[in-house]
């Protein structure tokens, strides 16, 4: 007979050790290394590893339900993840710098604000003076060439108005990294088409690096220097792949071999993808 | 037996498509009359019921004397004297109820622990009616004037109070997340968003609190002994037959009742301008 208090068959705890932070190659901004989301039990992102290049745009394409937006949320800090490092140029998110543009600018601007205090809100939160508020605010509004009246609420001005002001909000501190989740869905292709080329212009002028997600392969090949394809759930990556054409880039552009073979590449991967 | 064989034999003819053209502005013209339908209804109605003697004139006097004598009251009166005691009751209980409430709202509402530890409390008083309170309020407070303004206040607070925490715990996620990505502190999340996106259901709660702190001074200014309001004039008025005097009170009060909403209507409508939109 066995004594009482001996386990029998007790769980075995493997002592694994903790990988060893691999660094990114040369020009990397943001370093994730053993991420891993869980949601209802279920793996969303395990052990997965990304490497994000500075200055550069990096459009974010893959099936449904891949976790896109789950992805550059949990980049952006907005969602907890449950294991693994992300590193902004070797800082923690909370030492970081970020502009985020939601897809519902309708819920993301502040409407009890007049627009231009809206755009001024993230440069208030960092104690800056009324001096060098208004002073950023004139670069920003001359940048963007601005048309209509910023004095007026967010819910007076059209929705391509209104999400121009959630870039340029986005914008204002001088972020280190842009996050733009689907930032054209709710657009009408008139806005769509302006909205894009204010986001080419703002690149060309600060290379600051962007993070876009987005559902049309056109719009996420013309804006990108790489396009990041998502396998389906747990996600992992199917391809990077590199478009080079300079910019600025134009409604030539979009009939352009390279662009035509980039965009063809990306949707036979997409659609392996999405058979698989 | 005749009607349905003559409609049978009248000629069918199209649904008439020519005025439909013309009946859409003759609507917009009618529009502006229709609020104005139902009230001349019922007092058409109400002379000649009186005028018929189906009820007699001793216990519903005619619409033109109870509106005759609510403008004599109002305009100098008594009937104005206890118009206004009852206002006075009635914003005194509503301020105490808006200013402990509201705050009291948000804060509970920010922290949902709290709001869920008290939640059954608000829930349930919320739901007793506060008249069935009255004579707890007699036992602490005796027969006076701060009794009156005090158990409505604890009506309306309550309501207030709900209605504030809903406010800030069923705020748009997506504006605190973007104040949070933008680097806001809780404290600052909670004085740029939470605050501000409480306001409309705030006002909501506002606004039925006044309603309910006016009935529950008038029910009050009935039963506990009192010697002015509205409650205390149409319940004296019924007890010495002095009928237009009490329908007078009546619509008295229901005119204060609808200003109160209609003021808090276009309270918010200013205030929380971007309500709807």
């Amino acid at each position: 007979m066995r004594t009482v208090d001996s386990v029998i068959n007790g769980p075995v705890y493997p002592d694994v050790p903790k990988p060893v932070f691999q660094p990114g190659p040369a020009g990397t901004h943001i370093t994730i290394r053993g991420l891993t989301k869980y949601f209802a039990g279920w793996p969303l992102y395990e052990h997965f590893d990304l490497d994000i290049p500075k200055h550069k745009i990096v459009s974010v394409f893959g099936p449904n339900g891949c976790g896109k937006s789950t992805l550059i949320n949990m980049i952006a800090g907005l969602i907890p993840i449950d294991s693994g490092e992300i590193l902004f140029d070797g800082k923690e998110r909370k030492d970081t710098r970020i502009g985020y543009v939601f897809q519902n600018y309708r819920e993301a601007m502040f409407p009890w604000m007049r627009t231009i205090d809206n755009i001024a809100y993230p440069l208030k939160l960092e104690g800056r003076s009324k001096a060098e508020v208004d002073r950023r605010m004139e670069e920003l509004v001359a940048s963007f060439d601005v048309k209509f009246d910023l004095r007026r609420y967010p819910y007076e001005l059209s929705g391509g108005q209104q999400q121009t002001a959630s870039i340029m909000r986005a914008l204002a501190p001088n972020p280190e990294v842009l996050f733009l989740d689907e930032p054209f869905s709710a657009l009408d292709f008139e806005m769509t088409l302006f909205i894009r080329e204010k986001l080419q212009e703002v690149f060309i002028q600060t290379g600051t690096t962007m993070l876009l997600v987005s559902h049309d392969l056109e719009e996420a090949v013309y804006l990108a220097d790489q396009v990041l394809l998502l396998t389906k759930r747990p996600t992992r990556v199917a391809e990077v792949l590199r478009y080079d054409d300079p910019r600025p880039r134009t409604v030539e552009t979009l009939s352009t071999p390279s662009f035509v073979a980039t965009k063809k590449q990306s949707l036979e991967i997409f659609q392996r993808e999405v058979r698989r | 037996m005749s009607t349905p064989t003559s409609t049978g034999a009248a000629p069918w003819a199209p649904p008439a498509s020519a005025d439909t053209a013309s009946a859409a502005p003759r609507r917009s013209h009618w529009g502006k009359a229709l609020p104005f339908i139902g009230p001349v209804v019922l007092f058409v109605v109400w002379d000649l019921v009186v005028r018929l003697g189906f009820i007699k004139a001793i216990l519903l006097p005619m619409p033109g004397d109870t509106i005759a004598t609510l403008i004599a009251g109002l305009a100098g009166g008594p009937l104005l004297v206890d118009f206004a005691v009852t206002v006075w009751r009635t914003l005194e209980a509503f301020a105490i109820a808006g200013v402990v409430g509201v705050p009291l709202g948000v804060l509970l509402g920010s922290n949902e622990k709290a709001y869920r530890s008290v939640e059954f409390l608000i829930d349930f008083f919320r739901s007793t009616p506060s008249s069935a309170l009255i004579p707890l309020f007699l036992m602490i407070f005796g027969v006076s004037d701060v009794n009156k303004v005090a158990i409505a206040a604890f009506g309306a607070l309550l309501i207030v109070v709900f209605n504030s925490a809903y406010g800030v715990m069923n705020a748009r996620k997506q504006r605190v997340m973007a104040a949070r990505v933008m680097g806001a502190s809780r404290w600052q999340i909670f004085r740029d968003v939470l605050v501000w996106e409480s306001l409309q259901p705030s006002f909501v709660g506002l606004r039925s609190a006044v309603s309910m702190a006016l009935v529950i001074v008038i029910v009050a200014e009935m039963f506990i002994g009192s010697d002015s309001g509205l409650g205390h004039r149409i319940i004296n008025s019924q007890q010495v037959m002095n009928v237009r005097d009490m329908y007078a009170s009546i619509l008295a009060a229901g005119a204060l009742g609808y200003a109160l909403n209609i003021l808090f209507l276009m309270a918010e409508r200013r205030i929380v301008h971007w309500s709807g939109r």
